[in-house]
């Protein structure tokens, strides 16, 4: 079976995403001056987060609501709420 | 929404509809919110799914539930780069009444659980979102919905939230988890024919295997990897602390596809297509990390309560027990007319004398031992593959021999002194 990439896996999952984001990157400066690692962009399950040189892309639609950026965040500079009722990820197998 | 319930039900996953189906079933007036589209669309499981703590709310279940197979043999590796030391149990009487233990899919087995609490009476709202716990002289007396004009009133509040537990956390009830407290677990179901996986894990129809690999599935890092046949699909998956996986700087996913392509996990699943990509955290922190579970009006039960045993993947059972004691303790709270937190402690006492947090408890320094000290999974798997391999291959050593010479590479390797800290600490946490 050939490796699925994360893009791959993404497609087999069901969103409905909001309009509005539930993820919030409180302070730009602060993934730039205090974070090398930045890793969120690495832990993700979904790669929801990618650094784009001055700020912090933030790819809500394919997130799966882990909580996962919210606790292992080291500086707490993420502002995590669930999407609005009946939307964001839709699960429809495990 | 005006009217006021007995008791309002934050979440539809195991614990929360255990919960609402027996205050249902005992005439409570039951309001249960879910913020998906259908119950079980959040909620993700590796898998195995407990018939006892089922069994206790709806009797006879496997008769109408949606299940994939009774599992009939648990199997467990230590696994290395290219092999595995491997032991498990199969046992045919498993596989018939009252059986042990099923593998699930959560998204249908979830709506249907959820069904029967609304056959039972309760009113089951999806696609709602509680935003806070509404509280009046420190009495939570309702809740405040995403919903416009969203407030809602009730005797009590069971937060069966999840993992996340963000009411709780609002309540001031616990701290914001440490990433070493939660495990950030990703699968994927996997489509592959009833033959192929009759065929592969030696099973017949309705019969079904889990296997939990330890070791190089998680590069050596402190978590499991596991693989589950369904009917006609596996689920496949990989969980590390969240630590772990900060230290280590791992992906999640590259670990679950190093996985897939491991040598020894392959074969299982060669040809199969994917069907979906999940993950989720699971709320490992164990005894120390349990909240405070009652206060005045409110009750915490399953994940949200913290409460999973996870050296033996238990916690949708726990989910289910403690929805139930919380119910059985609503009940009794109504006959008395009393909802404050001196009469809901009643949940906690109940909590803290059953097999819940009794087993919490037995590994309440498990987690910390292994996270701390990584040469369990990094060292002794792969030392113990060595010694497996050095044992069985015959190339004219005598066997007294060899034996010495397994002895001699534990300690040469880590010294003799240590491997005996090693041993004593690992027995003292699970002991």
């Amino acid at each position: 079976m050939s490796t699925k990439t994360i893009e791959e896996k993404q497609y087999l999952v069901r969103f409905k995403a909001d309009t509005k984001s539930h993820l919030t990157v409180l302070d730009h400066d602060i993934c730039m001056t205090k974070c090398p690692d930045k890793i969120c962009t690495i832990f993700c399950p979904a790669e929801v987060y990618k650094w784009e040189g001055l700020r912090m892309q933030v790819g809500y639609e394919g997130c799966h609501e882990c909580g996962s950026c919210r606790i292992g965040c080291p500086y707490q500079n993420i502002k995590w709420e669930y999407p609005k009722g009946g939307h964001g990820i839709v699960f429809r197998l495990a | 929404m005006s009217e006021k319930f007995d008791v309002i039900v934050v979440g539809a996953g195991p614990a929360g509809t255990s919960c609402a189906y027996t205050c249902a079933k005992n005439g409570l007036k039951v309001l249960q919110i879910e913020r998906g589209e259908y119950p079980g669309s959040k909620n993700v499981m590796g898998g195995v799914l407990y018939r006892k703590q089922m069994e206790d709310i709806i009797p006879e279940f496997w008769k109408e539930a949606p299940l994939e197979r009774p599992v009939i043999e648990q199997r467990f590796w230590m696994m290395d780069k290219e092999s595995a030391v491997s032991f498990g149990y199969k046992g045919l009487e498993w596989g018939k009444e009252p059986y042990n233990n099923f593998t699930v899919l959560r998204a249908p087995f979830d709506q249907w659980f959820a069904k029967k609490g609304v056959e039972q009476g309760v009113l089951l709202i999806n696609e709602t979102v509680v935003l806070e716990c509404l509280t009046e002289n420190g009495k939570v007396v309702g809740v405040r919905t995403d919903r416009p004009d969203g407030e809602i009133y009730a005797d009590v509040v069971v937060l069966a939230d999840g993992v996340n537990s963000l009411l709780a956390k609002q309540l001031g009830y616990h701290k914001e988890f440490r990433p070493d407290e939660v495990a950030l677990t990703v699968m994927e179901v996997i489509n592959l024919s009833k033959d192929k996986i009759n065929d592969r894990f030696n099973l017949e129809d309705n019969q079904g295997c889990t296997i939990e690999i330890f070791g190089d599935s998680t590069k050596g890092n402190l978590g499991t990897a596991f693989i589950y046949t369904n009917k006609d699909s596996v689920n496949i998956g990989v969980g590390t602390t969240l630590s772990s996986m900060i230290k280590a700087k791992l992906k999640p996913y590259d670990l679950l596809d190093y996985l897939k392509t491991h040598p020894m996990v392959r074969p299982l699943i060669e040809g199969g297509e994917s069907a979906e990509y999940l993950a989720h955290l699971i709320p490992e922190g164990g005894y120390h990390s349990v909240p405070k579970v009652a206060g005045n009006g409110v009750l915490l039960a399953g994940d949200a309560a913290q409460l999973v045993n996870a050296i033996h993947r238990e916690g949708s059972n726990m989910a289910m027990a403690s929805g139930t004691l919380a119910a059985e303790t609503i009940i009794a709270a109504k006959e008395r007319g009393d909802y404050s937190e001196t009469s809901l402690n009643q949940y906690r006492e109940k909590l803290y004398q059953s097999f819940i947090i009794k087993d919490l408890e037995k590994y309440k320094d498990a987690a910390h031992t292994f996270e701390h000290y990584p040469q369990y999974f990094k060292e002794y798997v792969p030392m113990l593959n060595r010694a497996a391999n050095k044992f069985f291959t015959v190339d004219g050593t005598p066997k007294k021999d060899k034996q010495k010479e397994i002895m001699k590479s534990f300690t040469s390797e880590r010294g003799t002194i240590r491997v005996l800290q090693d041993m004593y600490r690992a027995w003292k946490a699970v002991k």
